[in-house]
């Protein structure tokens, strides 16, 4: 295949370039966007051959009629969105990588990622960059999204109402930081499913009640074993003592019976001896003197 | 010292005033409950796992038969026979014996010591389980809140709730640190329990022991329904109890199975004959010995089904989020749909992409995932239970309830061993009479504990874990296996086998047959000093070392491992051989106090009298 060049503009610095083969067919070279379209002595469908999905401006997908001012205006067009796509690339300056993992978030709930999504999601970053000082007309058109691919991942880009340069990093990602939750709210993700690569998440404070539900549980066990032990030494107390009041009260009763014994029944007990198992002259005339039944 | 107990002095009927059990299964209940203990759990499956699954239990049996339950007997019998606590039982065997109960008590007292804060451990882990999500579950923001705290990323969430939120432990054992007072709380909490339960002796032991020796029981059950039906525990179990014979011809597996048949009934800590002691004597205990050392295996061994079946659950867990992880790397770095690699389908589609681009595959960070590697990965001790079994708690739903259900199980069964230990304490200072009998036993109790809490603050400390690990390895084990020898040969045959025999028969109304004789005589004493001489050879061998967790350690999360310094060292050696030194030093206390006696006889002019002491 033989090409040659057919036309070269310069536009504010970009270069665009047209290559013609010998078969006559206009290759435009767009970073991953390659069309071709026939010689103008044709007029055919255009057959576009990209990858990416995002708006080109409406009027570029339906061919004007077939004149020499109207390529004019078509290599125009497809300068315009060259040059916007040029701002937006993998890799490029100021440009954010998004990754969104809708089925692992919602499951059975997921919702397509189609161009509307597309929209809500620029429509979001163009309301987070509004909240920035100085940047409060910036509007949906000034975010351009590319690459989007089937995991659903994809860069995006702001550029300032020029729409020739890309604002600068650090205020896209203070802007999207503060807006963060909000953001992920619209899409039903979190900041684990809804990946902004280079911007760092800022963690939730940890919610700590103000007393550590520990201290409570340890609290509550304490007392009761306290508790418990005081219980048991009482009552430990007052067996004790029971038992002393009881084996005191034996005590004097044994003695009481000592002493009484020498005085009991008005008989001379002297004579008892019971460890020596004497008979108890008194008991016995007792039992004889009652008549038996 | 006290005099022998002939036959014909003691009393039938248990009419001494020495405190009784309310019956029989209570008795029961507290030898089990001391036996059962944490090794139990967290020993036996690790053994069973590193030593060939099935085949392991070949060589615990045999320890059992020939070591276990032989020397079970000789304890409870000589409780049982003579009454007392482990200190005046062996004085009334032979007062140049009585060494052997000052050692067994103090190691009962330095066991208690570090065996109660690993009951501190649990008692804090319980107390952080009453919420949603569990405090191990995340790692904590740093403090700008940019990203997580950088140590608890290196090593994992559970991993720095242990070493950092529970014991804020130091890079070595030299920086002690400070106490820590979270641990410290736990540890009043834990020794004012303890004081709670045994502060009447087995009056109050006795009750509480129906609740802690039964109620891990109840858990380990509610763990193995719910274990085994969770995805993944049939693989665990089959892998880790299938038997690799080969295995049995490393000698260090007959080691590891004697020695633990020894640590788990509990042997020569005195607290058996405490618990025997407080029988009537007229009690089989050959049959009490038997149960309780046959009940004893039987939960190792369904407690070890339990935890592989939860491991098997972890590893198999564990396996899917690496393959995830792997699956997630491919899917963002060839930006393919979602969930369109499965991991049924992710080894065809990792060989197809690297077939294809092998530059871009080779650049990401792809782990190899497989089972085996999860299901080998075995811990025991304190790892087991506060890393490996919270974060398996973590996968479960309803994770709180486990985690509240484990570490209560942990700790009643941890404080039924301590009961043991306490009575292995307080029993023998009873006998001795330390304090006036006028002073309530509550009194005696409540110093000791108090005793015991105050020394045990050490393990508070920042280091405390490496002192515990300290305690643990030369406290307890030569000098365990030291005292168990001398109890054979010293009941065998310093006391007599006939005399023993027939003491046997009093209590039990048989004569001990042919296998106890054989075991009392030989096969348990040659046992016992292979155990021993293989744990000198190994200590002499093997370099003190420990290992570190050091966050600024190269390879972190591993850990560091490290030489004790010269003056931890010589508290090892300390530890080692000072409980044995009563051994001799009482024997020649006894001596010199003998010789004293018949010079000073001599002198007065009497004949030296021969006053029935042994």
């Amino acid at each position: 295949m033989v090409l040659f060049l057919s036309a070269v503009s310069f536009v504010a610095g970009h270069t665009f370039v047209v290559l013609v083969d010998e078969e006559d067919r206009r290759y435009f070279k767009q970073q991953e966007i390659i069309l071709w379209r026939k010689a103008p002595g044709k007029l055919r469908k255009q057959r576009t051959n990209f990858h990416l999905t995002s708006d080109l401006n409406p009027q570029t997908h339906s061919l004007p009629c077939d004149f020499h001012s109207e390529r004019m205006l078509w290599l125009f067009f497809f300068l315009v969105t060259a040059v916007r796509a040029e701002l937006c690339q993998p890799d490029a300056e100021n440009a954010f990588k998004v990754r969104l993992s809708i089925r692992t978030a919602l499951g059975d709930k997921a919702y397509v990622w189609d161009t509307n999504e597309e929209y809500l999601f620029r429509a979001m970053v163009a309301f987070s960059m509004r909240k920035v000082p100085n940047r409060e007309t910036t509007e949906i058109s000034h975010v351009l999204l590319c690459n989007v691919t089937q995991r659903v991942s994809f860069w995006f880009v702001v550029t300032d109402p020029s729409k020739n340069h890309t604002l600068p990093a650090d205020e896209v990602q203070s802007a999207i930081r503060m807006n963060r939750n909000r953001i992920n709210n619209v899409f039903f993700l979190n900041d684990q499913t809804l990946e902004f690569l280079k911007i760092p998440s800022t963690l939730a404070p940890p919610t700590d009640p103000s007393v550590p539900i520990w201290i409570i549980i340890f609290g509550v066990i304490f007392c009761v074993v306290i508790v418990a032990t005081t219980l048991l030494i009482l009552s430990g107390i007052r067996q004790r003592r029971r038992q002393n009041k009881e084996s005191s009260e034996v005590d004097d009763a044994e003695d009481k019976l000592e002493n009484m014994g020498t005085i009991a029944n008005s008989i001379p007990c002297d004579s008892l001896n019971m460890k020596g198992g004497h008979v108890n002259d008194g008991f016995m005339t007792e039992d004889e003197r009652l008549t038996p039944l | 010292m006290a005099q022998a107990l002939r036959p014909d002095l003691l009393v039938d009927d248990g009419e001494d005033g020495r405190p009784r059990w309310d019956n029989k299964f209570q008795y029961l209940l507290s030898c089990v409950g001391f036996a059962v203990g944490l090794g139990n759990i967290w020993r036996f499956p690790y053994l069973c796992q590193t030593y060939g699954g099935g085949a392991f239990l070949i060589p615990y049996l045999i320890a059992l038969v020939f070591e276990g339950i032989p020397l079970f007997h000789i304890e409870l019998a000589i409780g049982q026979r003579l009454r007392r606590g482990s200190i005046g039982v062996w004085t009334a065997i032979s007062p140049y014996l009585g060494g052997v109960g000052l050692g067994c008590f103090t190691v009962s007292f330095l066991v208690s010591l570090y065996y109660n804060t690993v009951l501190v451990w649990v008692l804090w882990y319980f107390l952080n389980s009453f919420q949603q999500p569990l405090p191990w579950a995340a790692c904590p923001p740093n403090l700008n809140r940019t990203g997580l705290v950088e140590e608890c990323q290196g090593s994992g969430t559970v991993s720095y709730f242990w070493y950092r939120q529970t014991l804020n432990i130091t890079a070595d054992i030299d920086h002690s640190g400070a106490v820590q007072w979270r641990l410290l709380l736990c540890q009043a909490a834990s020794w004012a329990v303890v004081y709670l339960c045994v502060s009447r002796g087995i009056e109050t032991t006795g009750k509480a022991i129906y609740f802690t020796a039964l109620f891990p029981y109840l858990v380990l059950t509610i763990f193995l329904v719910r274990g085994l039906t969770l995805p993944g525990a049939t693989e665990g179990l089959i892998y880790l109890f299938t038997p690799n014979v080969q295995i049995l011809l490393n000698p260090r597996v007959w080691l590891d199975a004697a020695t633990q048949i020894f640590f788990s009934l509990s042997l020569a800590f005195g607290g058996h004959i405490a618990f025997a002691s407080y029988n009537p004597p007229r009690n089989n205990c050959r049959r009490d010995a038997v149960i309780i050392a046959l009940v004893n295996s039987m939960t190792s061994l369904y407690a070890s089904i339990t935890i592989f079946a939860i491991m098997g659950f972890k590893a198999t867990s564990d396996h899917g989020q690496c393959l995830d992880r792997n699956i997630l790397s491919l899917i963002n770095e060839f930006s393919l749909p979602e969930q369109s690699i499965s991991r049924d389908s992710y080894p065809a589609a990792l060989l197809h992409l690297n077939a294809t681009q092998p530059g871009r595959v080779a650049q990401l960070p792809l782990r190899a995932c497989r089972l085996e590697d999860f299901l080998d990965q075995g811990a025991s001790g304190p790892g087991l239970a506060f890393i490996v079994f919270t974060e398996a708690v973590l996968h479960m739903p309803g994770a709180p309830v486990w985690a509240v259900l484990f570490f209560g199980m942990l700790f009643t069964l941890g404080l039924s061993s301590m009961f043991g230990n306490m009575e292995g304490i307080i029993t023998p200072l009873l006998d001795m009479g330390v304090l006036p009998r006028w002073v309530p036993k509550e009194v005696l109790t409540g110093l000791t504990c108090l005793v015991c809490f105050l020394s045990a603050t050490c393990f508070t400390l920042q280091s405390g874990s490496y002192w515990l690990e300290v305690f643990d390895n030369f406290a307890a084990s030569l000098n365990l296996v030291t005292f168990a020898f001398l109890e054979v040969v010293g009941v065998i045959y310093v006391y007599g086998m006939k005399r023993f025999c027939a003491d046997v028969e009093w209590m039990t109304g048989q004569w001990p047959n042919i296998y106890w004789r054989m075991s009392w005589r030989a096969v348990s004493p040659l046992l016992l000093l292979g155990i021993l001489l293989s744990y000198i050879a190994l200590l002499v061998h093997r370099s003190p070392s420990y290992k570190a967790w050091n966050p600024q350690y190269e390879l972190f999360p591993l850990q560091e491992e490290k030489l004790y310094p010269g003056w931890v060292q010589a508290t090892c050696m300390l530890l080692s051989f000072l409980p044995l030194l009563w051994v001799p030093a009482s024997a020649l206390a006894q001596l010199l106090a003998r010789r004293r006696q018949e010079d000073t006889q001599l002198d007065t002019g009497l004949k030296p009298q021969d006053s029935g002491g042994c």
